[in-house]
């Protein structure tokens, strides 16, 4: 099976490891780095449990080669947090607000959800919703999330004002 | 969600507030430990080979290619592991007398396929990709027989038959009955019947299934881990196939990322990737994907109710009867406990004098059903609820009133029914006020006023409707739970269980009981659960059991080790037992905070030394073991309205709200019983509105991806008002009643009443769940629409 060499920057840190090419990114992020908060849902790019930012860019894990991801930057769900200790105001938020359950899909709403709020910090209620649309949860009915969420917006435009 | 904070008289100082979770600090961060994320050194990886087909005799399977393959380690069929197993089938079904066919899965398939998605071999490889290569050349040589897709049609004469060995597709039969039905339907003055389609679909937990082993040599010992809901039962299914002491396997649920309900069964991937680890000597690892989950992974399906209500001028129920027929898969996976779940929930909320309905149980070509969430009881509560707005509609009666009217009244409790458990043991409502709770939602849910706005709104050319449902479960199925709790020597508090977390906070509610007695402080609470090392029986999680159960075991254990842990601080702190309480890490006298002992002090002192007394004459250590034996159900109980605006021309069905009542006696964390309950609320609209496990005629399944299979998504979510009522339960010392499968359970049968009432000026009659916009544009008679 062919492979090819890639160097990439995941969570700030820089990997230079062998992927082979048909690989998706999510197996490489889990299996080659070690980084398994990246969860598998259904590999067919609909559940979203999977979603990273690639650039800054949610994207799903299970529809982007490892190899496509050659000299750009990936956050996963290890990298949302400004130090070991502490948390993001999105995870810190969920917690509060009883947003995740199994966790099981949490790392992809929690990357999903910093890119929106990145791009939208003042979100409707019904924007959030539209925000994680793509984003399947079987234990919480969501409601939890959006609330967690409405609060992190608060909380981040706080600290940025 | 805009949810009352329920009134918590018995709140302690932990239990029955909204303490953080103790699963959090991991999960949010990335770092839980589910079992994909598992990878012990030297690891290989499994591929399952599954039939196409289903229904085909197996004529050979050649596999020379894929041995061949670079990277294969091993291709496994039942050839090669039959001579290491003490059976080559997995007898897991549940006893009862209904049985008319025995169908054992096979632990793989190899002279008969009997669905798609069986699996008939298994490739080890050093990736999951080889794997998966190395299964593509397995040559198997199929010989199609006929299939047979639907559960009634297997029932009809000259149907296929779905195991070529048996003489009928008639799995089972039973009847539930009591009173003189017939007699009571020959004077009735009133007599209702429907035809009702039910189905549900699967659980999709967005974790699929998994299963790691690793074999020890040296100690010929297997750890096992695996998404299991019952670690026990698959230890001693482990133990019993492979002929291994119970020492020699220990099972353990790491993190798991969902279960509702198929996670509880043993599937033959368990042992086969079991004993690959054995043969191999090399940790093997098989994660089930999405596409192996829709044809692999239990399910629940369809049901046909032909069903009857007899009732009296004013609409009080005489007596109910009918058939039920039961899709039940190729293979009895658990048992017949799905439809009579179903026939039982269907009866319970209500005073219902005379009963009898027999369900036929139909072997067909598809993934064996077993429970998912809720257990057959939504198809029940659909039932009844369709027959009682039925007897409404034609008793020019309102819905919520004929419902007043046969509701179980709340001075009845408790109220001893007719009906008996699948144990045999009879069902006794013990507490509540079923017509009480009905009122807070109607109340909150604006049902007086709806008339009003369902006119100005049809007014503006909106079709709205409202729905009420009402439903009892019996929760907290016995007998017991496992729980021990310790207090080691360094003054940490270790409580092991044989329950399994799934999900739904189990951890946290251990800690928060444990630690109510032994000092408030959560984070000195270390849970085990799901380890069969740590919890020497279990049961595990299924039917809204564990709280109730490990939850009543948990503060029976934390008491009696309280008390030994004050008896001997008193003698160690030279005071009065009742002046000692136990905060933080320590015990201390009221009042003279300076005079304590630590928690490890005194273990240390109860620890022993060689030929010195134990202090306080209590024996050693500071340790207590609890199974509570809790053999009666508690029956929980709520009522679901909804709120609907359906596009007559488009079909499509919009909930505006949903009020959800309920009564789960205390809650021990009310966050966590809103949370339980939301989840199931929104796997109820998915039931109604969206999920579909589609066969074609050959039974290929048709639904395969989660583009195809709709799960609720954020947006799909209505408004939500829980209202909390609270009966404690006299039958365990919490007073707590299950909440895990509640919301999912009266949730289709009211937005199914929401819909036909919104389209009754196309005189709709709603009979089938789910109801897509396909559906609901079928239910117009466009005569009426003109």
């Amino acid at each position: 099976m062919s492979t090819r060499r890639i160097a990439l920057t995941v969570n700030g840190t820089r990997h230079e490891a062998e992927a082979p090419v048909r690989q998706h990114l999510g197996d490489f992020l889990r299996g080659t780095l070690g980084l398994t908060g990246t969860h598998l849902g259904c590999e067919h790019g609909v559940c979203g449990a999977c979603t990273v930012l690639l650039d800054g860019r949610a994207i799903r894990a299970c529809l982007v080669l490892a190899v496509q991801a050659e000299d750009r930057a990936v956050t996963t769900v290890e990298g949302l947090a400004p130090s070991p200790e502490a948390l993001h105001p999105l995870q810190a938020a969920f917690c509060a607000n009883h947003g995740l359950q199994c966790g099981f899909c949490t790392p992809g709403m929690l990357t999903t959800l910093e890119e929106f709020l990145r791009d939208c910090p003042d979100p409707t209620e019904e924007e959030v919703r539209v925000a994680i649309s793509g984003n399947l949860c079987r234990c919480t009915g969501y409601d939890s999330i959006v609330a967690a969420t409405m609060e992190a917006a608060r909380a981040m435009r706080e600290a940025a004002a | 969600m805009n949810a009352q904070s329920p009134h918590q008289p018995g709140a302690g100082r932990l239990v029955g507030r909204d303490v953080p979770r103790v699963e959090d600090s991991a999960l949010i961060r990335g770092r839980g430990r589910y079992v994909d994320d598992i990878a012990p050194p030297g690891l290989l990886h499994a591929a399952f080979l599954r039939s196409p087909h289903a229904h085909a005799a197996i004529r050979g399977i050649e596999a020379v290619a894929a041995r061949a393959l670079p990277g294969v380690h091993a291709v496994l069929t039942l050839a090669e592991l039959g001579p290491h197993l003490t059976d080559t089938r997995l007898v897991v079904a549940l006893p009862s007398p209904a049985y008319r066919l025995e169908l054992h899965r096979p632990v793989l398939a190899d002279a008969e396929v009997t669905h798609v998605g069986e699996a008939v071999a298994v490739v080890i490889a050093d990736t999951r990709a080889i794997a998966e290569d190395a299964a593509a050349l397995v040559e198997v040589d199929y010989d199609p027989l006929p299939a047979v897709a639907d559960c009634v049609a297997a029932l009809e004469p000259g149907a296929p038959i779905a195991h070529s060995g048996a003489a009928s597709n008639l799995a089972a039969e039973l009847t539930l009955e009591y009173g003189a039905v017939d007699a009571a339907f020959a004077t009735a003055p009133h007599r209702f019947a429907e035809r009702l389609s039910i189905h549900r679909g699967g659980s999709h937990s967005i974790e699929c299934r998994g299963v790691l082993a690793r074999h020890d040599p040296l100690d010929d010992r297997l750890t096992v881990w695996s998404s299991t809901q019952t670690p026990h039962t698959a230890r001693r299914m482990l133990c019993d196939l492979l002929g291994l002491p119970e020492e020699g396997v220990r099972v353990v649920t790491p993190d798991v990322g969902g279960g509702f309900g198929p996670k509880l069964i043993f599937y033959p991937e368990e042992v086969v990737v079991a004993l690959a680890a054995r043969l191999l000597a090399r940790p093997v690892k098989w994660i089930e994907d999405r596409a192996e989950h829709f044809i692999a992974t239990t399910q629940e399906r369809d049901q046909l109710w032909d069903v009857e209500l007899a009732t009296d001028g004013e609409g009080r129920i005489l007596a109910v009867r009918g058939q039920m027929i039961h899709d039940h898969g190729a293979y009895t996976a658990r048992g017949v406990n799905v439809p009579q779940g179903a026939v039982s929930a269907m009866p319970l909320a209500y005073v219902v004098p005379a009963f009898r309905v027999a369900m036929k149980v139909a072997a067909t070509n598809k993934v064996p059903v077993t429970p998912v969430r809720g257990a057959g009881q939504p198809q029940g509560v659909f039932a009844m609820e369709r027959l009682l707005d039925r007897a409404a509609r034609e008793l020019n009666l309102d819905r919520a009133e004929i419902r007043r009217r046969n509701l179980v009244p709340g001075d009845r409790m408790p109220y001893a029914t007719p009906l008996k458990t699948r144990g045999g043991m009879q069902v006794v409502l013990d507490s509540g006020d079923y017509p009480r709770c009905m009122a807070m939602a109607l109340e909150a849910a604006g049902w007086d006023a709806f008339p009003e706005r369902q006119r100005a709104a049809l007014a503006q050319g909106r079709h709205t409707g409202i729905g009420v449902a009402n439903y009892v479960e019996g929760t907290g199925r016995g007998p017991f739970e496992h729980v021990s709790v310790r207090i080691e020597p360094s003054g940490r508090i270790v409580v092991a269980t044989g329950a399994a977390a799934m999900g739904q906070s189990t951890h946290t509610m251990l800690a928060q009981l444990v630690a109510e007695h032994l000092g408030g402080d959560m984070s000195r609470v270390h849970v085990i659960a799901g380890d069969t090392a740590a919890a020497p029986m279990g049961i595990g999680g299924s039917n809204s059991r564990q709280a109730v159960l490990a939850g009543s075991s948990a503060h029976a254990a934390a008491l009696r080790v309280k008390d030994k842990v004050l008896h001997v601080a008193a003698g160690l702190l030279e005071a009065d037992e009742g002046d000692l309480e136990i905060e933080g890490d320590a015990v201390r006298v009221k009042g003279v905070p300076e005079m304590k002992v630590t928690l490890a002090a005194i273990a240390r002192a109860v620890a022993g030394a060689p030929g010195f007394a134990i202090p306080g004459g209590r024996g050693p250590g500071l340790i207590a073991a609890e199974e509570v034996v809790i053999d009666a159900m508690a029956y929980a109980n709520g009522t679901a309205v909804a709120e609907v605006e359906v596009d007559a021309e488009t079909g499509e069905a919009r909930i505006l709200a949903l009020t959800f009542s309920h009564d789960c006696g205390n809650a021990l964390h009310p966050r966590i019983v809103d949370g339980q309950l939301m989840g199931g609320i929104a796997h109820g609209i998915g039931n109604a509105l969206f999920e579909h496990m589609r066969y074609d005629e050959e039974a290929q399944p048709t639904s395969t991806t989660l583009a195809d299979y709709l799960l609720v998504t954020a947006t799909e979510m209505p408004p939500v008002r829980i209202l909390h009522m609270q009966s404690p339960t006299p039958l365990n010392p919490l007073g707590i009643k299950g909440v895990g499968e509640a919301g999912v359970i009266p949730v289709p049968a009211a937005i199914a009443a929401a819909i036909e009432d919104a389209l009754s000026p196309f005189r709709a009659h709603v009979t089938r769940v789910p109801l897509s916009p396909v559906d609901i544009v079928a239910l117009i008679d466009p005569a009426a629409a003109a």
